[in-house]
C-alpha cells in the first residue's frame, strides 16, 4: 500500500486508462498548461502531450457537445468540468444528449465518456458555486453517477467510469483532493453501483457518500464511547443505488439515518428512506431520519455556512432520536 | 461554385451543369424524388392519425441533402436537427426502415425508439436526427474531433437550420472548431423561417453567411435550390477540412413549401413567396436538365416515377405490417451495460 492524496489518485486512475486505451483523453478548462485548476492533471501533459490532454475555453455547453459527439463517434473522453455548478451550463448536452444517444438510436450509439469534477460547498464560495449534484442526475436513467469519499474510491471507481461503456459522473469535490488515504500500489477496480460498509455496527445504519460522510464518521466515534455502535455505508454510487446493502444493514440494527450535503426535495435521502419503508418496515424501530443541507441556497457568512450544513451534533442527534434517547 | 458574401441566394453565381455525369443527374433525381414522395405520403398518413409525435418535413429542401450526399466520400459522417427524412434516404437507407420507425415499429431505423425525429442509420455514417435545436451543431463539431484523432481523413456535415444558429452552443462550436481545425463543414439549411420567426425578426444581421466572421471561419452562401451549387460548395468545403484546414460556413438558401411542422397554419408568410420559391424547385431543375441533356427517356422518367410511387406504398405496407417492439424493449438500449439494475418493484 502507499498514501496518496485524492487528487493523485484522480491522476493514476486517468493516467493508467491513457497509458493502455489510446481513445482515452482529456479535457476541460485548465487542464493542460496550467495542470488543473486542483492540480488533478499535474504532469499529464508532459506525458500525453496537447493532443490528449486538451485545454478548452471557458465554454461548458460547447465543450460538453464536442466531447459527446467524440464518444458518439468511437473516442472515450473524460471531461473536466473546474466544479459541477458550472456544467450546469452543460446540461443539455449531459441529460438530452449523452443519457439518450443509446436509447434513442435505437442502440446504434453511445456515449462511453467520464464527466468529473468537484461537487458541493468548498469554502465560502457563496449560493452559486456550493451546490450538490447527486439527486439531480441520480434521476435521469442513462446516466451513472458515482461519489467517491476517500483516495481509494475515487482511483477504484474513476477507473471503472473511464472503462465503463456508459456515461458516468463522478462527483468529487474541491475540499477533499488534498485528502490522504492508503491505496494498493498495483491496479484494481471498484465496480460501480457497489456500497460499502466503511464501518461495521449493530445498533444504527447511517448511509451516506461522498465529502459529508467525514461528519458521520466523527458521528459515530464520539458516540461509541457513549455505547452507541454505529454502521456507515457509503453509498458510493446514487445511480445505481446498491439499496441490498442498505437494506440488510437496516434488518439488523433497527435503525437508519442518511446524512447527505444538499437539499431536502428528492433527495438520495428520501430515495432510501422510500426504500427501508417498503423492504424493511417490518424492522424498523423508528422513522427513518435524514440530516440534510438546509432548505435555502448555501450562504456565503460564516455562521450562516455553519447553520446550513449537517454537522457532528445534528448527526447524533438525529441518531439519537431513532433511538428514542 | 459558391461565392464568398454573395447577398440573395438568386444572384448566386451559376454553377457549371456540365461538370455533372449523367449519372449523378439521375441520382440526383431519384433521391430527390424519393424524399418527395416520401414526405408527400407520410403527411397524408400523419392527417390520418396513422402514427403520432411530431412531422417535420423537408420538402423544398430536398437538393441540399442530395447535392451533400453526391459530394461526400464513404466514411464521412452526417448529422442534423429534427428534419431529417431526406438525408437518410440520399445516403441509401431503405425507405421501409424509415416509414417503420414513424409508425414506432420494431423494424424501425431506430428500433421504433426515435420517431419522426431521430433517424439514425450508423452503417451509412448517419448520427441523426436530434431533437433539441442546435444540439447537433457541438456534437457534429465532436463527431469530426474523432475523425481528426483517428487521423481519418474523414469530415462530418451539420446541417442545422436558421433558427437553431441563434444558439449559443453555436458561437462556442465554431470557436472551438476553428482553434482546432475540425473537419467539419457547417451547413445551414437556411429556409428562412426559425418555425414561425422570419431570419429578419431575430437577428439585425440577416446574412448568416457572416455569422463565421468573428472566428474568421470560411463562409459561402450557396444557392440551396440547385445540387450542382450545393455539391460544388461541399465538396470544396470537404476539400478543405480533408486537408487539414479547418471548417466551413455553408449558409445555403433554401424553402420549405409546407409548414414548421404539420400543425403551423403558417400565417406568418404570403402564399406568393410560397410560389416563388416552388418555381425555382429542385426536381423540376434537375428534370429539366435531364430532359434537356436527353439523359433518360420520357418513358424511363414515368418509369422512376412510378418505381419510387411503389417503393411508398411498399414501405407503408412494411410498416403497417411490422411488429410493435416487445416490452422488454423499454429496458434495452438504456445503457450498454446488460444488467443494469432498474428500480422495477413499482411495476410489480
Amino acid at each position: 500500500m502507499k498514501t496518496v492524496q485524492y487528487r493523485e489518485a484522480l491522476r493514476e486512475a486517468m493516467s493508467e486508462e491513457m497509458r493502455t486505451d489510446s481513445s482515452v483523453f482529456l479535457l476541460g478548462e485548465e487542464v493542460a498548461e496550467y495542470n488543473g485548476a486542483y492540480k488533478v492533471s499535474q504532469g499529464m501533459l508532459d506525458e500525453f502531450g496537447a493532443k490528449r490532454v486538451i485545454d478548452t475555453p471557458i465554454a461548458e455547453l460547447g465543450f460538453t457537445g464536442i466531447a459527446v459527439g467524440a464518444a458518439m463517434n468511437g473516442l472515450r473522453p473524460i471531461v473536466e468540468f473546474m466544479t459541477w455548478n458550472f456544467a450546469i451550463l452543460a446540461a443539455d448536452q449531459i441529460i438530452n444528449s449523452a443519457a439518450k444517444m443509446l436509447q434513442m438510436s435505437g442502440g446504434q450509439i453511445g456515449c462511453p465518456i467520464v464527466f468529473r469534477g468537484g461537487n458541493g460547498t468548498a469554502g465560502q464560495l457563496g449560493a452559486t458555486h456550493s451546490q450538490s449534484f447527486e439527486a439531480f442526475y441520480a434521476h435521469v436513467p442513462g446516466l451513472k453517477v458515482v461519489t467517491p469519499s476517500t483516495p481509494y474510491d475515487a482511483k477504484g471507481l474513476l477507473k471503472a467510469a473511464i472503462r465503463d461503456n456508459d456515461p458516468v459522473l463522478v462527483l468529487e469535490s474541491e475540499k477533499m483532493y488534498g485528502d490522504k488515504g492508503e491505496i494498493p500500489e498495483g491496479e484494481y477496480i471498484i465496480p460501480i453501483g457497489v456500497a460499502d460498509i466503511k464501518r461495521k455496527g449493530t445498533d444504527v445504519t447511517v448511509v451516506s457518500f461522498g465529502k459529508i460522510i467525514k461528519e458521520a464518521h466523527k458521528a459515530a466515534e464520539a458516540l461509541e464511547k457513549e455505547g452507541i455502535s454505529v454502521e456507515i455505508i457509503d453509498l458510493r454510487s446514487v445511480r445505481p443505488i446498491d439499496y441490498g446493502t442498505v437494506v440488510n444493514s437496516v434488518k439488523k440494527t433497527n435503525r437508519c439515518v442518511v446524512v447527505e450535503e444538499s437539499w431536502p426535495i428528492a433527495s438520495i435521502a428520501s430515495e432510501i428512506a422510500y426504500h427501508v419503508q417498503n423492504y424493511a418496515f417490518d424492522y424498523l424501530d423508528a422513522p427513518v431520519k435524514r440530516v440534510m443541507q438546509s432548505d435555502t441556497p448555501f450562504p456565503f457568512s460564516p455562521p450562516l455556512m455553519a447553520e446550513a450544513l449537517p454537522n457532528v451534533a445534528r448527526i447524533i442527534a438525529a441518531i439519537k432520536a431513532t433511538m428514542y434517547k | 461554385m459558391a461565392v464568398k458574401k454573395a447577398a440573395p441566394a438568386k444572384t448566386t453565381r451559376k454553377t457549371q451543369a456540365s461538370k455533372f455525369s449523367k449519372e449523378t443527374y439521375i441520382k440526383w433525381y431519384k433521391d430527390m424524388l424519393m424524399i418527395r414522395r416520401f414526405e408527400e405520403k407520410i403527411s397524408q398518413l400523419y392527417i390520418q392519425q396513422k402514427f403520432g409525435g411530431f412531422l417535420h418535413v423537408y420538402i423544398g429542401q430536398e437538393a441540399i441533402a442530395a447535392g451533400t450526399v453526391s459530394a461526400c466520400k464513404k466514411g464521412d459522417k452526417h448529422i442534423t436537427a429534427y428534419r431529417d427524412h431526406g438525408h437518410p434516404i440520399a445516403l441509401g437507407t431503405d425507405p421501409k426502415n424509415l416509414m417503420a420507425e414513424l409508425y414506432g415499429k420494431a423494424t424501425g431505423c431506430s428500433k421504433g425508439k426515435g420517431g419522426s425525429m431521430h433517424f439514425f442509420d450508423k452503417e451509412r455514417g448517419f448520427y441523426g436526427g436530434h431533437g433539441i435545436v442546435g444540439a447537433q451543431i457541438p456534437m457534429g463539431a465532436g463527431i469530426a474531433f474523432a475523425e481528426q484523432y483517428n487521423e481519418t481523413g474523414n469530415v462530418c456535415f451539420c446541417s442545422f437550420g436558421d433558427g437553431a444558429a441563434r444558439q449559443g452552443a453555436l458561437h462556442e462550436t465554431f470557436n472551438m472548431a476553428m482553434v482546432w481545425k475540425l473537419p467539419v463543414i457547417f451547413i445551414i439549411e437556411n429556409n428562412n423561417y426559425a418555425m414561425g420567426t422570419s431570419v429578419e425578426r431575430t437577428t439585425n444581421v440577416t446574412d448568416m453567411s457572416k455569422m463565421g466572421d468573428s472566428y474568421e471561419m470560411p463562409s459561402f452562401v450557396v444557392d440551396g435550390m440547385k445540387p450542382e451549387a450545393v455539391h460544388e460548395a461541399i465538396e470544396e468545403a470537404a476539400e478543405r477540412a480533408r486537408k487539414g484546414n479547418g471548417p466551413t460556413l455553408l449558409d445555403i438558401r433554401t424553402y420549405r413549401y409546407k409548414g414548421h411542422s404539420m400543425s403551423d397554419p403558417q400565417k406568418y408568410r404570403s402564399k406568393d413567396e410560397v410560389s416563388e420559391w416552388q418555381d425555382k424547385d429542385p426536381i423540376d431543375h434537375v428534370l429539366s436538365v435531364i430532359k434537356e441533356k436527353k439523359y433518360m427517356t420520357q418513358k424511363q422518367i414515368d418509369t422512376v416515377e412510378a418505381e419510387t410511387k411503389q417503393t411508398v406504398l411498399d414501405a407503408v405496407k412494411f410498416a403497417e405490417d411490422s411488429p410493435f417492439p416487445d416490452k422488454e424493449e423499454l429496458y434495452n438500449d438504456v445503457y450498454q451495460q446488460k444488467d443494469y439494475p432498474y428500480i422495477k418493484e413499482y411495476l410489480a
